[in-house]
């Protein structure tokens, strides 16, 4: 708590509307907001799968999988941008054949800087689904089996209500890492105001000049963070504390 | 957790007593010392050589070189951070220096930069000039205006008329030459050293406007050194012949 408490004394707070509502930080806030929601859901959409096998298969490598999928959280999120930029860059193994094929070209593009976010957030929803599908276990999808429910019947009705809290919670630090993600992006996909400069980019290009202006938006995002955290109020959190 | 305590406090006054003693035995050149020098990122090549040179004119110093952006390092000076030179890439980022009264002397200019466009080898796209880079079909990638070298950058644009569609304006000037490098930009805007010391990785495009726009190298002692009088030496290092050569081979231009 102490560093934010020093950002809090340093802010110049006269000086903190004009600073918040420039064109600059306005475009960079509602950038940020877009691709870490657009994200989020790519997470859910590829992350909750991928929970699923982990949690329920007992198909053999499966710890290798897992440490594959832990490798984001771990990475220093730049190491995941070049990682990226050679493989989707225009050079890159991937890259180059959409180039070539379809004339696309990924980096210096928003989808660079969701596909970045996407890469270092996935670890925290695949992880805590993970846990809350082991957590409710299997007892309650065998009851309803009994009952003459189908698979699918039961996963909709019993499964998927049983591990929400865990979802969401996940859904909450992924959205978190999204919007503070820094490394990746601006090795993968550049800056440029309204395209690819996220509020964290804008923070650390405002403090060459606008010390000021850094931290009002530094600010900016603590209070993105708190609201985030107060309405998803993960519950490993809750827990740990 | 007391008694480590307690030697924490010994040390400290231990280091206390010490250091006094040490800037008072400047006549006993046996004693090894350490010259910290803070420079801008873009000073790495010329300044480690120099720092061989200097060790070599100077037994017993060891110099420590702390490299960063310009604006990085003047904040950490003015926050306090133990540097006894500060060579900075603009004189703007000196400035920040000099305003918080942290020079001993008035800052002097020891060299000079300017903008060259970079391009993969060979230049597959065959840029020539500054206003080609404002073809849409080009990649173009330049530092943001907040940098110096994208305040060198918008000036030129400015002086010339050229608007160029740059996508992606980098936090600094190495980004913007790993981009290009790694074949991601068709084009981008650093400095002449930059490309030289990218040895081979870009190909460097000069263009006669880069002269409107030319970069400045502030030299100072910080106020209060812990080693004034050799920081005194290292700065007449680098203006001196040994500096020009060194840096002159860099492509460095002379004040």
């Amino acid at each position: 708590m102490l560093p934010v408490l020093g950002l809090f004394q340093r802010a110049a707070w006269a000086r903190m509307p004009e600073l918040l509502l420039s064109d600059a930080a306005l475009s960079a806030l509602r950038l940020s907001l877009e691709t870490a929601a657009i994200s989020t859901g790519l997470c859910i959409l590829l992350g909750g799968p991928l929970a699923v096998v982990l949690a329920r298969s007992a198909m053999p490598g499966l710890r290798t999988v897992r440490s594959i999928v832990l490798l984001p959280l771990v990475l220093p999120p730049v190491v995941g941008g070049l990682a990226l930029l050679f493989l989707l860059g225009r050079t890159g193994l991937v890259g180059r054949q959409l180039d070539l094929w379809f004339g696309l070209t990924i980096p210096f593009t928003t989808a660079a800087v969701v596909l970045a976010q996407t890469f270092v957030a996935m670890p925290f929803l695949v992880v805590s689904l993970e846990g809350a599908l082991r957590t409710a276990g299997r007892r309650y999808e065998s009851v309803a089996a009994t009952l003459g429910a189908s698979p699918a019947l039961a996963f909709r009705r019993i499964t998927i209500p049983l591990v929400l809290p865990g979802l969401m919670s996940g859904a909450v630090l992924a959205f978190a890492r999204c919007m503070g993600e820094f490394g990746a992006t601006i090795a993968f996909a550049g800056s440029l105001q309204g395209t690819t400069r996220t509020l964290p980019l804008l923070v650390y290009q405002e403090r060459e000049v606008d010390v000021d202006g850094a931290v009002a938006l530094s600010l900016l995002l603590v209070v993105v963070a708190v609201i985030v955290i107060i309405v998803g109020r993960p519950r490993q959190l809750e827990g740990l504390s | 957790m007391k008694r480590l305590l307690i030697a924490g406090v010994a040390l400290v006054a231990l280091a206390a007593c010490s250091s006094p003693s040490q800037s008072a035995s400047t006549e006993q050149p046996a004693e090894s010392r350490t010259l910290t020098v803070f420079a801008a990122a873009s000073l790495t090549e010329s300044f480690n050589a120099l720092e061989q040179t200097f060790e070599q004119q100077n037994p017993g110093v060891d110099v420590v070189l702390s490299y960063g952006g310009s604006s990085d390092l003047a904040q950490q000076i003015v926050n306090g951070a133990p540097a006894d030179v500060f060579a900075a890439a603009s004189d703007s980022t000196m400035k920040t220096v000099t305003d918080a009264q942290l020079t001993a002397a008035a800052p002097t200019i020891f060299a000079t930069n300017v903008l060259q466009i970079a391009t993969a080898p060979g230049n597959p796209k065959g840029v020539a000039a500054f206003a080609d880079l404002a073809k849409p079909d080009l990649k173009t990638v330049v530092c943001a205006p907040q940098v110096p070298c994208g305040a060198a950058t918008a000036k030129i644009e400015q002086s010339t008329g050229v608007d160029i569609p740059a996508v992606s304006e980098e936090p600094d000037v190495k980004s913007v030459l790993a981009k290009v490098s790694t074949g991601n930009a068709d084009a981008g805007l650093v400095y002449v050293t930059d490309v030289n010391a990218s040895k081979g990785q870009v190909q460097g495009v000069s263009f006669p406007e880069s002269s409107a726009a030319k970069t400045n190298y502030p030299i100072a002692v910080v106020k209060n050194a812990p080693q004034a009088e050799l920081a005194q030496k290292w700065v007449a290092l680098v203006e001196g012949q040994d500096g020009a050569n060194i840096l002159g081979a860099q492509g460095f231009g002379r004040p």
